[in-house]
């Protein structure tokens, strides 16, 4: 039966936090109210990637995007959208931003012309929870074309062609770690003899303030899946595992409904799809370990063990879980494969730059207007992501630096804004691709205080076993605290930068390997406000509360408001005189700065 | 595979065997790389980080314990980065580790003091917090100390690796990462098994034996108490070592002589008391043979394996032997007839076990081996407390005379002094059975399937046309691989040897530290301290238990036979299960 209209509300977990469940309630409501349940149909998608303006409302056709619904605002869209069929712009999001032309481009159905969605193609299209919805998408079509049409090398060589690189951070390329696990095992492979293989996913997000793979996960389980049965078709294996962490209870949940669908279907399982191909998939909760995202650590993990890395070579191609060659890759990597094989490996690579194909999403946070998750061809510039899609910093704020690669990742500074994000130019420039986190930095933040906040991170996350990362890192981290103290002597700017790169060469695994860049990056880019720290004993963004001062100015008026909010008694002053601040006797704790009226204390 | 590549160290050409990691090859090429976590014996961890080395094209250093050669790798050992690298990485581990050298355990002893030595540290590079915690010394046995963990692993991989008993792993994370049993229970309520192999191979000395010297040093000094000391077989043959000689002398006479002046009224030897436990042993192994027993009989002699066995095989406590130890047997005879010998009570003899084990001092407080309602072996000190003892109390022991240990506990046989190498019970009791049953005298006494290092041997012996089919472990890890066959085909086996430590009670966990030049548990070392037995039982006239004159003696005047009541009474026990908490089964992959 068709609808007049869709009415699709985000499903994400920014917008479950925000109720979104109270707004379909009320929608549905009052659709019954105006008897319109038969002309219009209410969908739930994945994350659309706005989640600043969450709860989202999208109505179409017209591709109108409601922002900041509340409950109270449904009545006011059914009876002037629904009914008068007049969108509501006081609700609507009028940006011009890649959301709308992300709509835009599928409103077109030109499905893979100049779009920059691939990994992300379904989420917030489709209703993640309902396997037709994606079968519609031309879901599991990928599937079917390998199975009927192509023989495992064929689409070892197709992955290969398209240039598809690991999305999880190190870049390695996705075709050639297929074509060694599926030798491995091989007579000509002398290590392992066994036939039996895994394929892995990947899904154990860590880093802080990123979620990638959770609404790839959310938005669109089957083409993770898919990209899974795919892998394991191409190099012999029977069952693969999804490893994530428990923290994503939606995921976890969507991803199992879509399992069982899909076995139900019959694109899991025994002869899949009539071939002679069986392939399971199973799911293993992580506890939360950021290490667990190192392969080596994960399938220690899965294997029933502590999380901790081992050393490599053997690689997991060649013996991996359970010591059985095993092809391991990322949430947005496996998102990629359904469309490398359906739009050919060719076209793939035809997006993106020389050495760094297809696209890769961000999940773009910090001092930025629009937060959320992105999706951008290799070789946009930052400043196109921060300005352009991003909308610059919010309060009209000067950009001081983006923090990509999550912990792992560098600082970059202003000068760095028309680096394009691949690979090598983001290597180049002194941080890394990562699995995609990207925080922007303005001037309020401090450089010191945001290495500190990094390392103090990777220490607690350092599984213990390497002494250059356990250990190392926390004397970093000493030196760190010492600095922002404003205890700080220069010979320990130098013995951050010899233990940095000492343990940047020496960890074991990617972890401690790449733990110092944020203080590194920091001092190679802002090493002025290192020394201010330790020389003039001085923050200049006001963060490092050891090295503030609160002064009272002449524009006190003797109010006493100050004096009454002071927790430790270090003001003093008679009513309508001049109050002043006990330095001795103050904590910083900035109470009195919140408390004036008249801007009368400054901090400095 | 035996394919050659070239290679460069440091500048220089090699030809070397592919099959190798880069430490291996650098060993036989002269280049000692500085190492800490690494042990042959252990799977490689790769944890220390302190054997790293540059490969040219290669971005990052490269630890080398754990890095196959290709042809055409240029290595470089020596470098002044790598020398820096190598100097940081000790340093960071000094700089989370307590000052207190002069008063530690293992001074000059430690493979992180020699390290620090030998990289040039003089001074402290990067001090900030340092971690803190309790001491575990809920065990009877062995010390947990994390403050003096330096995280190489190798105490974990030993526990689960060889010892399959997975008592210890690493919690938490980053700079709180600790070593500990399971949810941070004692040391005393987990599935430790009081073996001590952990103390053998730390580098440091965050596991160390319950010392009992004090205890001791009180009693030999109370002149109303009379002190009487037994020794185990491996002692004699390892304590040498630490008083500097090469392993492998056997330094009977001496420690006879040193432990007279320390102040003991009685010397005996374990190994008299090893030859009363054949003949009790060999009997009740011929009495279940004959009287369709449970079979196959599995030794009990060894502490450690006795609690891996009530924890984790209850279902074998049937086919376990009720002998009780040599060292309780012997301290049993002490305390009863010997007590009546001399006409002293019981109460006042001080009963000492110098043994090479930290589990005898668990054995020694088992309720289940009280005799007369006294605690039968009342001090248990291992050969390293020995070593202090003789050490403190200023007797040149290289140079002194040796001595003949007392009547009547001092006679034995060259199958008692097996007993201290893996095979040795076994031998020693197919010695004795075969007599005992054919009534003619085994010619070819020297069993040569059960001997050598193999985790896990078997051998089998006809006996008046019947064939007797044995098995040995060494090692719990061994045992368990032993067993899961026993539960599977109980009927492979008639008679099985097991003993808790790697190659027997030569290698327990009391025994001298290795030395600067060597590595813990060493084969090689393990082989010398046997063939110190072997040689001993070579050329001893009397070579099987029950030619023992005061064996002989000690049945006429006080036991009667084997298996009599009174030896029921004195030399045999029953075990319980013992099930550890939050355990129901467990599966430990193969070793």
């Amino acid at each position: 039966m068709s609808k007049k209209y869709i009415i699709t509300i985000c499903d994400g977990t920014g917008c479950i936090q925000k109720d979104n469940a109270a707004i379909r309630k009320i929608l549905e409501q009052q659709l019954k109210e105006h008897n319109l349940t038969n002309d219009v149909r209410v969908n739930l998608s994945g994350c659309l990637g706005m989640c600043d303006k969450g709860p989202i409302v999208v109505i179409n056709p017209g591709y109108t995007i409601y922002g900041n619904v509340t409950t109270n605002d449904i009545p006011e869209i059914v009876e002037e959208h629904i009914v008068k069929g007049k969108p509501l712009a006081r609700l609507a999001i009028q940006e011009d931003h890649l959301y709308n032309r992300f709509f835009r481009i599928f409103g077109d159905a030109k499905f893979f012309g100049k779009q920059m969605r691939i990994a992300l193609r379904n989420c917030g299209i489709i209703d993640p929870e309902n396997i037709d919805d994606y079968l519609s998408l031309r879901g599991y079509e990928a599937l079917a074309k390998v199975l009927t049409d192509m023989t495992p090398k064929q689409v070892i060589e197709e992955v290969k062609l398209s240039g598809l690189r690991g999305r999880g951070g190190a870049g390695f390329p996705t075709g050639v770690k297929w074509q060694i696990t599926a030798r491995a095992g091989s007579p000509n492979s002398p290590r392992s003899a066994s036939d039996e293989k895994y394929v892995i996913c990947n899904a154990d997000e860590g880093d802080p303030g990123a979620f990638m793979d959770r609404s790839a996960i959310e938005g669109d389980p089957h083409t993770v899946l898919e990209g899974m049965i795919i892998g394991g078709y191409a190099i012999g294996a029977k069952q693969g595992i999804v490893y994530i962490r428990a923290e994503y209870p939606l995921a976890v949940r969507r991803l199992e409904k879509a399992i069982a669908d899909a076995r139900e279907h019959g694109f899991l399982g025994k002869n899949i799809l009539g071939s002679d191909f069986s392939f399971d998939i199973d799911i293993r909760l992580g506890a939360g370990a950021f290490v667990c995202g190192e392969e080596t650590a994960l399938i220690r993990s899965i294997e029933g063990g502590r999380g901790m890395p081992r050393p490599r070579p053997p690689y997991p191609s060649v013996e991996g879980l359970f010591g059985k060659p095993t092809l391991i890759n990322n949430v947005e990597t496996w998102a990629n494969i359904p469309v490398v094989i359906l739009d050919s490996g060719k076209w793939f690579s035809t997006v993106g730059t020389e050495r760094s194909k297809g696209t890769k999403v961000f999940a773009l946070a910090g001092m930025v207007v629009n937060t959320g998750l992105i999706e951008v061809p290799m070789g946009t510039t930052l400043r196109e992501i921060i300005y352009d899609i991003g909308g610059g910093i919010p309060n009209n704020k000067e950009f001081k630096a983006v923090q990509t690669g999550g912990p792992s990742g560098g600082c970059l500074p202003a000068k760095y804004l028309d680096t394009p994000v691949d690979y090598e130019s983001l290597a180049k420039a002194g941080s890394i691709m990562g699995s995609g986190g990207m925080i922007v930095i303005d001037h309020d933040s401090c450089m010191v205080d945001i290495a500190k906040y990094f390392l103090e991170f990777t220490q607690n996350e350092s599984c213990g076993k390497c002494t250059p990362c356990r250990e190392g890192t926390k004397r970093m981290l000493d030196i760190l605290i010492k600095i922002t103290e404003g205890k700080g002597e220069m010979y320990d700017i130098e013995n951050l930068e010899r233990l940095g790169n000492m343990i940047k060469k020496a960890s074991l695994c990617g972890l401690g390997q790449s733990a110092p860049n944020p203080v590194l990056s920091t001092i190679l880019n802002f090493r002025e406000e290192y020394e201010e720290h330790v020389k003039d004993k001085k923050c200049r963004a006001g963060v490092c509360k050891q090295l503030l001062t609160y002064e009272i100015t002449d524009k006190c008026v003797g109010c006493g408001a100050c004096k009454k909010v002071c927790p430790v008694v270090a003001i003093t002053g008679t009513t309508k005189a001049k109050h002043i601040i006990d330095q001795n006797k103050c904590i910083k704790c900035g109470a009195c700065f919140s408390k004036c009226k008249f801007d009368a204390i400054i901090k400095k | 595979m035996d394919e050659k590549v070239t290679i460069t160290i440091n500048g220089k050409p090699y030809r070397v065997d592919l099959d190798q990691t880069i430490m291996e090859a650098a060993d036989s090429c002269g280049y000692h790389i500085p190492r800490l976590c690494y042990h042959p014996k252990l799977s490689i961890e790769g944890a220390c980080r302190v054997c790293i080395v540059e490969v040219e094209g290669m971005k990052n250093y490269i630890a080398s314990c754990a890095y196959p050669l290709f042809d055409g790798m240029k290595i470089h050992t020596n470098t002044k980065e790598i020398r820096q690298a190598r100097r940081d990485i000790v340093e960071l581990l000094l700089d989370n580790h307590p000052e207190d050298c002069h008063v530690c355990e293992r001074d000059g002893n430690c493979e992180l003091q020699r390290l620090a030595y030998a990289m040039g540290i003089r001074h402290r590079h990067f001090a900030g917090e340092r971690k803190h915690y309790h001491k575990d010394l809920s065990s009877t046995s062995v010390i947990r100390d994390p403050d003096k963990c330096i995280l190489c692993g190798r105490c974990v991989r030993m526990c689960t690796e060889i010892q399959g008993v997975n008592a210890l792993g690493q919690a938490n994370r980053g700079f709180n990462t600790v070593v500990m049993p399971a949810y941070d229970m004692p040391f005393a309520e987990s599935v430790c098994t009081t073996c001590g192999q952990c103390i053998n191979v730390c580098p440091t000395a965050s596991f160390v034996e319950k010392n009992h010297t004090q205890e001791l040093f009180a009693k030999l000094n109370d002149d109303s108490l009379v002190k009487v000391a037994q020794i185990a077989p491996s002692v004699r043959a390892a304590i040498g070592e630490g008083f500097g000689l090469p392993p492998g002398k056997n330094m009977e006479g001496q420690t006879v002589a040193a432990l007279r002046k320390l102040g003991f009224n009685y010397v005996f030897d374990t190994q008299f008391s090893a030859d009363l436990t054949i003949l009790e042993e060999a009997s009740e192994f011929l009495e279940r043979v004959q009287e369709k027993g449970k079979l196959p009989m599995i030794t009990s002699c060894s502490s450690a394996w006795m609690k891996y066995m009530e924890q984790f095989y209850p279902d074998l406590i049937e086919n376990i032997s009720t002998c009780k130890s040599p060292m309780s047997m012997g301290s049993a005879i002490i305390k009863t007839h010997f007590a009546e010998q001399i006409k002293v009570d019981p109460k006042n003899i001080v009963s000492v076990a110098i043994m090479c084990c930290t589990a005898k001092k668990y054995e020694a407080r088992r309720p289940e081996l009280m005799v007369n309602g006294m605690q039968a072996t009342d001090i248990v000190a291992v050969t390293r407390e020995i070593v202090w003892m003789i050490k403190s109390a200023g007797i040149d022991f290289l140079n002194i005379k040796p001595e003949e240990f007392d009547s009547p506990m001092g006679m034995s046989s060259g199958a008692g002094t097996i007993f201290g190498v893996t095979g040795g019970v076994m031998e020693a009791a197919l010695r004795t059975a075969y007599e005992l049953y054919t009534g003619e005298t085994l010619v070819d006494i020297e069993l040569s399937s059960i001997r050598g290092f193999d985790g896990i041997k078997v051998g089998s012996i006809t006996m008046d046309g019947k064939e007797i089919r044995v098995a040995v472990a060494n090692g719990l890890g061994n045992a368990h691989n032993l067993l899961e066959i026993v539960r599977k085909d109980p009927e492979r086996y008639h008679f099985i040897e097991i003993m808790g430590c790697p190659g027997g009670c030569i290698g327990g966990g009391g025994q001298p530290y290795a030395a600067a030049n060597s590595i813990p548990l060493d084969t090689g070392c393990l082989k010398a301290r046997a063939e110190a037995l072997y040689s001993n039982d070579r050329k001893k006239t009397i070579r099987r238990s029950h030619d023992n004159p005061e064996i002989q003696r000690l049945y006429k005047e006080f036991l009667g036979r084997p298996l009599s009541k009174k030896s029921h009474e004195l030399l045999h026990t029953h075990y319980k299960p013992h099930e550890p908490r939050g355990i129901a089964s467990r599966k430990i992959r193969a070793i």
